[in-house]
């Protein structure tokens, strides 16, 4: 009979957080910014069938990175919490910060748990209020802890970057187009801070808009509606200004 | 090692289950005590408000859907103004004669079941689908309808397929048919079937169409005592909806007063509403 090797606790966690990392680094990153109607969720989605972004319930909105079959379980997983909830309570008591609760303590009991291979998922829970000062982004990582949001995130490869590049241009009451131009913008800067193009049809685009008049906020923004805002924020930008392109700070 | 899904507080297994797409199935694999059907039926008899008289019929366009207003409990009127008219999703609706409070509370769960499934698939179900999931919740209604607590639904809802409104009926039993061009349920809903099939045309535009059920639930209220008709004193109207190949529209207070008000004028004259030709 072989002896096991000792790794110590703090050995353990590190490796299976490196593990966690990297498989969500591996994938493409998405990010989800405030705007002055509402939530908008924006990445790069080669699948027209496959979403990162999706509906949990009336103002609540799910964005994951990582991998597919996990986070998709998640998301079911969310939906179902959701719709148990407002059927025995009210529409009006399910909200993202219970739902977030949940979320963190499944990841984290999955992440320590020695049985069970971590989830390589980062997730973005989102609620939009009645007023700008209502709306809520939570953000989950994949060890179960839960970091609350303003203004902008970013989630999957390299996120970081993409955050910093955000957090200096974000601003308050930007329209949709502006702030969707700010999210391909930043999207499209690479590791080595070179650009590239991502065309309008490898861009999975949804938000949650508080104007919307029905119940149900969470809208796919998709084809000519794209194309058009897309067009609106490169004819605003020739308009207005030269600023925003300051070069970012590593 | 089974992991204890409850002490942690995180999502106990059964929400994390690949597999259906279905808030019933999931319902009855993790809560089965807030299933309706699965609930333990105690003896004897008890009186609860019923809802009255449904109507739908159906134009080029697209199908109206309109219910009365009242609720009957033996010979006292319950409620006045119940809404028993709903959206099921954006492009159907549903309305429920029967038993009010387990009416109410299929609708709510038939709602969820449709909402549930568009957000888990990415897609809605087709009108059949629907069709078929609302027949399944009321047959397991089966052993509450026998103690007389009934829920008979009228669905009605535009088919993106063929492009066109359609409406489906049902007994007790869940027995479901589709009815072609108007249908009715309720007490009243002799009278109406009756009213409806004087005027209907198939070519009635979408403003006839609603005269045509507001007409109907006129006399269906006319010769049904359970069937209110529109109360002018109290400002209460029937509930009148409409879905075409641009979704569920609820026709306004306004609209439903100025079509009620229209419908009761003439009436002054000639109580027994328009007649048809004799031959």
């Amino acid at each position: 009979m072989s002896t096991p090797f000792y790794v110590s606790p703090q050995q353990a966690m590190a490796d299976r957080a490196e593990y966690a990392r990297k498989g969500i680094a591996r994938g493409r990153s998405l990010v989800v910014l405030q705007y002055a109607d509402g939530i908008v969720f924006v990445g790069e989605n080669p699948s027209r069938a496959l979403h990162k972004f999706s509906e949990i319930y009336d103002r609540i909105g799910f964005a994951a990175a990582g991998k597919y079959n996990e986070y998709e379980n998640l998301r079911i997983g969310g939906v179902r919490y959701a719709d148990l909830r407002g059927y025995t309570y009210d529409r009006d008591d399910v909200t993202a910060r219970g739902l977030a609760n949940v979320y963190a303590q499944t990841l984290g009991t999955i992440f320590s748990s020695a049985g069970e291979k971590p989830y390589e998922v980062e997730l973005v829970v989102a609620e939009v209020g009645t007023e700008p000062a209502g709306d809520q982004i939570y953000r989950l990582p994949h060890d179960g802890s839960i970091v609350d949001e303003h203004g902008s995130v970013a989630v999957g490869g390299n996120a970081e970057q993409i955050s910093s590049f955000l957090d200096q241009r974000h601003r308050d009451g930007m329209s949709l187009a502006e702030a969707l131009k700010l999210a391909v913008q930043a999207l499209s800067r690479d590791t080595n801070g070179t650009e590239r193009e991502i065309p309008a049809e490898r861009l999975e685009v949804a938000v949650l808009d508080r104007t919307r008049p029905q119940q149900r906020k969470f809208k796919r923004i998709v084809g000519r509606q794209l194309s058009r805002l897309l067009e609106a924020d490169n004819a605003a930008a020739a308009k207005t200004d030269e600023p925003s392109d300051e070069a970012p700070e590593e | 090692m089974e992991p204890n899904t409850r002490s942690t507080g995180r999502l106990p297994a059964a929400f994390l289950t690949p597999g259906s797409s279905s808030f019933i199935d999931f319902l009855a694999d993790h809560s089965p005590e807030l299933l309706p059907g699965n609930r333990k039926l105690p003896e004897g008899i008890v009186e609860a408000p019923h809802g009255t008289t449904i109507v739908a019929a159906t134009f080029p366009g697209g199908v109206v859907l309109a219910g009365d207003r009242r609720a009957t409990m033996g010979n006292m009127i319950a409620q006045r103004d119940i809404e028993k008219v709903f959206p099921a999703d954006e492009y159907s609706a549903v309305g429920i004669a029967g038993t009010a409070g387990l009416a109410v509370e299929m609708v709510k769960l038939f709602q969820l079941e449709l909402e549930h499934f568009e957000k888990v698939e990415g897609a809605t179900l087709s009108l059949e689908g629907k069709a078929n999931r609302l027949s399944t919740m009321i047959r397991s209604n089966l052993g509450m309808a026998m103690q007389g607590l009934a829920v008979v639904p009228l669905f009605a809802g535009w088919d993106e397929g063929r492009e066109k409104g359609r409406i489906f009926s049902y007994d007790v039993t869940g027995g479901r048919s589709e009815e072609h061009g108007f249908a009715a349920t309720g007490s009243g809903s002799i009278f109406a079937r009756g009213s409806m099939k004087k005027l209907y045309r198939e070519d009635l535009t979408e403003q006839q169409a609603t005269t045509l059920v507001v007409q109907a639930l006129y006399d269906a209220a006319d010769d049904d005592s359970a069937t209110g008709g529109p109360d002018l004193a109290r400002r209460i109207f029937p509930i009148v909806t409409v879905i075409t190949d641009e979704g569920f529209r609820r026709l306004t207070e306004a609209e439903s007063s100025e079509l009620a008000r229209s419908v009761t004028e003439r009436r002054l004259e000639q109580p027994d509403g328009p007649r048809a030709a004799l031959l």
